[in-house]
């Protein structure tokens, strides 16, 4: 099973997140770059299909040269090879991206491609699904369960309390939620190979969509410090009080 | 100007998130709202859509289109985007509107905006809107430029608010037409278009979500192991909630995934929110911040989520929450 697996570079954010004085970036100063959990998921989930079932796992990336430190971070978890998809900076929208992934898809052939449900930065929730209208590709979102078969896998998620099962013939693109699985931890073998390992890199171009970013903002946050109703169990009364005056003892 | 707006059932109700989108697209200037509904034409709730503004339904029947196929429903919305003379076409920020909508931007060709908390016409094919990034955590201003405005609404920015307000306060948008038209809508749909179909089943755990839940107990590192969240969940169930966990629980295992709140588990929407044991991660505040009143229990009087609580108890939760039980029993 020939497997690719969309990841993304994004600033790892702790406890504050903060804009660029332009108001066009994330300040990234005082912060590593990572993958988002659900495509760590998604790798790993390649991963163990891959252990069962034979093949290898690609990881790609769109985005600058500095993103081939996630791609070797994949590569330790146990993908074959990396891609790199180099921009020049600029912020693919999800029409460009999907579009270049296409590419690649069909330059190489692939049974199934994986990526998160949505990139944690941008949170666009559609290029699986672009990708899957341009490659004319059946394609599932969200899911949290995955098994697949040489013909074609079912996927599961689940909406407002009910369980949904997608049957999707291959080849297909699915996009995983955090939650699948528990990613491992990269092995010294893993990462010495990652290390040594070779990305194939090629430049997609660029174009302009619809959809055009002015500025990025921190929320107006109307709240502030906390009211301490007081410490340990000797608040609890005040704290009764409280509910009952927020309507939620009823 | 025609919106045209997909609206998601809880059994015969509109969903919140659905109403919170037809709040917004009455929003969008002097338009007809116009919500498409897949359901029996007996289940649609037509008054609560008429209270909202909407003028017309079109109900695509189980008879047409069983069950959800997200690929099939996007195509019935660009047929009707197009019959209709559609300037905008929008949906709830839920797993499906995004879905839906995210495949409507394919079949179309045009850009979709996901998770908006505000979209004004601005002359012509252009709108401005205001969107969530980092879910949430930041917010993006952009311009779309599009014959039709894609675009799904954030499910914890927008509050419901019907058009027909029963006393004081202004309606923000035009007054409640006298009628609603019901249109039973049968369009014809290619294979390749249902080739992805749910199969549904009801889901192992049951009982109320978290995603709707009016009261959410949250447990989080402080809590200290798998075993100790039965006081949490007995406090949620005295409360009618239900518990949520932070993202350090379902990764060390003490907890299902399906319990996270935050970035990359749910966005929950209560009325209350106890935080227990929960310090307060940027990624975490990113799935609690829709919570009307937030209520920390926090032996850090220096933890970050006191910044988001509206108030707080500085205290150990294994001593808190036992007590606030015996006090709730006791009333």
């Amino acid at each position: 099973m020939e497997i690719l697996v969309c990841v993304k570079r994004v600033p790892t954010v702790g406890g504050k997140i903060a804009v660029t004085p332009d108001g066009q970036e994330v300040d990234t100063r005082m912060s590593g770059f990572s993958i988002s959990p659900h495509e760590e998921c998604a790798v790993e989930e390649a991963v163990q299909i891959t252990e069962q079932a034979g093949g290898t796992v690609s990881v790609l990336t769109l985005g600058p040269e500095a993103a081939i430190e996630q791609l070797r971070g994949a590569l330790a978890l146990g993908a074959g090879r990396a891609v790199l998809l180099e921009t020049d900076g600029r912020e693919f929208g999800p029409i460009a991206t999907a579009s270049a992934i296409a590419a690649e898809v069909r330059a190489h052939g692939y049974d199934l491609v994986l990526l998160g449900n949505e990139a944690a930065d941008t949170g666009d929730y559609q290029v699986g699904i672009r990708l899957a209208h341009e490659l004319g590709w059946p394609v599932a979102t969200g899911i949290k369960n995955l098994s697949v078969s040489s013909d074609g896998v079912v996927a599961r998620r689940e909406y407002r309390g009910v369980e949904e099962a997608y049957e999707l013939p291959l080849p297909a693109v699915v996009t995983v939620k955090e939650g699948i699985n528990l990613p491992r931890y990269p092995s010294l073998p893993g990462r010495l190979r990652a290390k040594r390992a070779a990305v194939e890199r090629s430049s997609p171009t660029w174009a302009a969509e619809g959809l055009r970013k002015e500025a990025l903002r921190v929320p107006a946050s109307g709240k502030h410090q906390a009211t301490v109703l007081g410490n340990g169990a000797d608040a609890v009364p005040e704290l009764v009080r409280v509910l009952d005056e927020l309507g939620v003892l009823s | 100007m025609t919106v045209l707006c997909l609206v998601e059932l809880d059994d015969s109700d509109p969903a919140d998130a659905s109403l919170r989108a037809l709040t917004l697209a009455r929003t969008l200037g002097d338009t007809s709202v116009r919500s498409v509904v897949f359901a029996d034409s007996d289940r649609v709730p037509v008054s609560t859509l008429a209270d909202y503004g909407v003028t017309d339904v079109y109900v695509i029947e189980p008879g047409t289109l069983e069950g959800y196929a997200p690929q099939a429903w996007a195509r019935v919305l660009a047929g009707l985007a197009t019959e209709t003379g559609a300037t905008a076409a929008l949906a709830a920020g839920t797993d499906r509107g995004n879905e839906v909508l995210a495949h409507l931007g394919a079949i179309t060709g045009l850009p979709m905006a996901a998770n908006c908390t505000l979209v004004t016409p601005d002359g012509g094919r252009t709108h401005r809107l205001v969107r969530h990034r980092w879910a949430g955590l930041l917010l993006e201003d952009a311009v779309m430029e599009a014959p039709i405005a894609l675009f799904t609404v954030a499910t914890d920015a927008v509050a419901p608010v019907s058009a027909a307000l029963p006393s004081g306060g202004t309606p923000p948008g035009p007054p409640v037409p006298a009628a609603i038209q019901v249109h039973v809508h049968k369009p014809e749909l290619a294979e390749a278009d249902l080739v992805v179909r749910a199969v549904e089943s009801p889901a192992s755990a049951g009982g109320v979500s978290l995603a709707t839940a009016r009261v959410v107990v949250g447990g989080g590192r402080g809590v200290g192991g798998a075993d100790g969240f039965a006081p949490l969940e007995e406090l949620a169930d005295l409360l009618g909630g239900v518990v949520g966990v932070s993202r350090v629980v379902t990764s060390e295992g003490w907890r299902p995934h399906k319990q996270q709140v935050g970035q990359t588990g749910t966005k929950i929407t209560p009325e209350l929110y106890l935080a227990c044991g929960i310090s307060g991660a940027i990624q975490h505040i990113a799935g609690c911040a829709g919570a009307k009143h937030i209520i920390a229990i926090n032996t850090d009087p220096g933890a970050p989520i006191l910044a988001h609580a509206d108030y707080a108890i500085i205290g150990d939760l294994h001593q808190v929450i036992p007590a606030l039980v015996a006090a709730l029993r006791a009333r």
